[in-house]
């Protein structure tokens, strides 16, 4: 029997769950909660500047621990401010706890102050979302909202909780041992259709593996699991966005990322194949292309923990609901037990194939002596940065594909970029999540300076907890992939794709107390990398780069994976093999 | 769901190739959707049809279990059957929804829907509407000397058929409560 107040049972439940840091902002509604806080130390809060700021580190830490993230906002404007980041965590499945605050239940639907329908809003926007109206169910509701967001296919949900329930007394509940939700997603694959897939791979001329942000939210030994599988059976591997660092970039069976911005070699692969075994990824349309003229030889095997997943935009022939980690572990323990076999000379046959693919060099571009090409700045910043314990987040653009496709990332968990929404303005207040998750590591925020422009009031955030972020900006003073399409699609009507009257960034850096560092000649790089690195506190890294530069290769809209534009390698007439695109 | 019975020849595994086999003809399919009874659960299902561009044809709702909380939505939906697979999915997912069962695949169900309609007419118009409503087993609810309401239940195409037969006689006002449907036998 514990009574107390609601307000000290959010805290409470909190603990219990395990939870040592929350983002958020106080507001007339939340002040009980706020008041708590107060009153202890073992959960730290974060105050952020904004609260779509708090939901993106509550992500960026998410993303980056593997552990869900926490939100406290006030009612109204509290709760609308993080519906942009409560979306982005729905569409990239990132496991999310917002607590909002909800003005006193008898002024529910009174049009009161502050006050907002958060459960309305929310609910296309939340994997679930519950109004408290008793104290009783304050802590039940806490505990069910962890386990929700987390089993299964992760996502955020959204806890309202009036100003009245968190003054009033109740009897607090404990975190139950299993929880009692009838929310208990399988996890098992079908036994049948793993042996089934097995029996393709070891048939399979030209397998392809294609994973993605899945793997990651699976856990690391899935990561680990994936890895064996890979190099066991020689099978190339292609991941998305989402999905970068569950294999390593410098494995000998990595092809790079696939996509309308992904590699030649990559999406040749996917348009080859005949076995492509999709693992915790969506087919999302920046991975298709055209679905008519998607992978059309190929039999597809689609493993999955969400259900409404498969099926959903390409046939799957081995539809496998399940947890890519345990789905892996039974597969693997089959295709050891029947003796390891693959057809060796097909996909030796297939790796040739590849490598004259790969070949065509589709990442080379044109440098310059006197402009910074944004390829080459983050050429640079990979082969200065690569050997530290880094973390890289991005804002959404050309500078977020450029970054994915420049930056080698070893292991899961050390990248972290608005996939699914694509929201500009996610990288800053990520970076910030990321850094107080790892208050030792090198933390870059990867960004284009319109979008870091969207979240910069977090720069006090970064100040006042002394977070050493650094945020190296690819300045083009364009919306450079809105510029892109403009070019490309319209005419080179650039409406409205420029930056105008952008600060002086150095200035607005040191106006925070950081360090700014702007820079335009690419002899200057190198060094004014490393004085980014070695700088112990946050940074501002204003790169100057060429204004004009169109990220390749690229699948146009609505185009197939054999359609790709391919930019410089196109244009330096590289493209000899062409020919022998078509498997 | 198992690769192991896909027809031979129907899926030369390819997206394109599927979309040329499967269906685009518009079939009507009639759920069961057992909830938890709580806020917001008809919004959140709805929320799902609306959001995604399903279609509703017919929605019903009540408590069906006091103790368990629980409620059966009724819906009727049209679409490809990719998408009525996909509206299926959808719903299975939804955190507060324990069941779906799609009735019309599953098997022969009875459907029945309660409705009143209200028809004004004098003079010899007033006694066809009588005799058309005897033989559809409509019951009269209310009378005044320039109107009835017929009550009547049956499966949705016998309500159709009756309203349509009353249009000609006088001002027809029809209120449904919409479908509710189960599945025949054990």
């Amino acid at each position: 029997m514990t009574e107390m107040t609601g307000a000290k049972m959010v805290v409470e439940a909190l603990k219990e769950q395990g939870v040592d840091t929350v983002f958020g902002y106080p507001g007339g509604a939340v002040l009980p909660i706020y008041d708590e806080i107060f009153q202890q130390n073992e959960i730290r809060h974060i105050l952020v500047r904004h609260e779509q700021g708090a939901v993106h580190a509550a992500e960026g830490y998410a993303r980056s621990t593997g552990k869900p993230g926490v939100v406290l906002v006030t009612s109204g404007p509290g709760a609308t401010n993080a519906v942009t980041g409560i979306t982005d965590a729905l569409l990239d499945s990132i496991p999310i706890v917002v607590l909002t605050g909800q003005v006193p239940t008898f002024m529910i639907g009174s049009d009161a102050f502050q006050e907002a329908d958060t459960v309305g809003i929310t609910r296309p926007c939340t994997k679930m979302n519950w109004l408290v109206k008793d104290t009783n169910d304050v802590a039940s509701t806490i505990h069910e909202a962890f386990h929700i967001a987390t089993a299964g296919r992760p996502g955020p949900v959204v806890v309202d909780i009036p100003k009245d329930v968190q003054f009033a007394t109740g009897e607090y509940t404990r975190k139950p041992k299993q929880s009692p939700s009838h929310y208990q997603p399988r996890v098992k694959g079908d036994a049948e259709i793993i042996t089934a897939l097995v029996d393709a791979i070891e048939q399979a001329e030209r397998p392809v593996f294609y994973t993605g942000g899945g793997v990651i939210n699976s856990g690391s030994g899935a990561s680990q699991l994936l890895r064996e599988l890979v190099d066991a059976t020689g099978i190339p591997i292609t991941s998305t966005l989402m999905g970068l660092g569950a294999y390593p970039a410098s494995g000998k069976n990595w092809i790079g990322m696939l996509g309308m911005h992904g590699l030649y070699e990559a999406n040749l692969a996917m348009h080859g194949c005949d076995l492509m075994i999709c693992i915790g990824a969506r087919f999302d349309d920046r991975i298709t292309g055209r679905i008519a003229d998607f992978s059309p030889n190929s039999r597809k095997a689609h493993i999955d923990i969400d259900p409404s997943s498969i099926n959903k935009v390409i046939h799957a022939d081995f539809p496998i609901v399940g947890d890519v980690g345990h789905v892996l572990e039974d597969l693997l323990r089959i295709w050891k037990s029947r003796g390891r076999k693959t057809n060796a000379a097909g996909v030796q046959k297939w790796w040739s194939q590849i490598e004259e693919w790969k070949k065509i060099r589709c990442l080379d571009f044109k440098n310059s002596e006197t402009t910074i090409k944004p390829q080459y700045a983050l050429q640079r910043l990979e082969e200065l940065t690569k050997g530290n314990d880094r973390y890289i987040t991005t804002e959404v653009g050309q500078h977020q594909m450029w970054a994915a496709q420049y930056l080698g990332f070893e292991d899961p968990h050390r990248w972290m970029t608005s996939g699914g929404l694509g929201t500009m303005g996610y990288g800053f207040p990520a970076s910030v999540g990321v850094q107080i998750a790892h208050p030792d590591a090198l933390v870059i925020n990867v960004a284009g300076e319109a979008s870091w422009l969207m979240n910069m009031q977090e720069m006090g955030t970064a100040s006042q907890y002394r977070l050493p972020v650094k945020q190296f900006i690819l300045n083009n003073e364009r919306l450079g992939m809105v510029r892109q399409w403009q070019e490309l699609l319209h005419g080179e009507r650039y409406s409205h794709s420029w930056s105008e009257a952008l600060p002086d960034f150095v200035k607005l850096a040191e106006s925070f107390g950081w360090k700014g560092i702007m820079i335009s000649d690419p002899k200057d790089l190198d060094d004014a990398i490393m004085e980014m690195i070695n700088y112990e506190g946050p940074v501002l890294f204003d790169c100057l780069v060429e204004k004009h530069e169109n990220c390749f290769p690229m699948i146009p809209s609505g185009k197939a994976h054999n359609e790709m534009l391919l930019g410089e390698a196109e244009t330096q007439g590289v493209i000899d093999s062409k020919g022998s695109v078509l498997v | 769901m198992s690769p192991l019975n896909i027809e031979k020849g129907s899926s030369s595994h390819s997206a394109y190739d599927l979309r040329s086999h499967l269906s685009d003809e518009i079939e009507s399919h009639t759920l069961a959707i057992l909830v938890s009874n709580e806020a917001g659960v008809l919004a959140r299902v709805i929320g799902l049809f609306s959001g995604r561009g399903y279609n509703i044809d017919s929605l019903t709702v009540a408590e069906v279990d006091h103790q368990g909380h629980r409620s059966r939505i009724t819906v009727v939906t049209s679409g490809t059957p990719q998408i009525i697979h996909q509206i299926k999915m959808q719903l299975e997912r939804m955190v507060p929804v324990h069941e779906v069962s799609d009735l019309t695949v599953a098997g022969p169900h009875v459907s029945r829907e309660l409705s009143l309609i209200k028809v004004t007419g004098k003079g010899e118009a007033r006694v066809e509407a009588l005799r058309i409503a005897e033989i559809f087993r409509a019951n009269v609810v209310d009378s005044t000397l320039e109107s009835f309401i017929f009550e009547m239940t049956g499966p949705p195409e016998k309500i159709d058929a009756f309203a349509d037969l009353m249009r000609p006689l006088g001002e027809v006002r029809v209120a449904r409560t919409g479908v509710a449907a189960m599945a025949r036998g054990l």
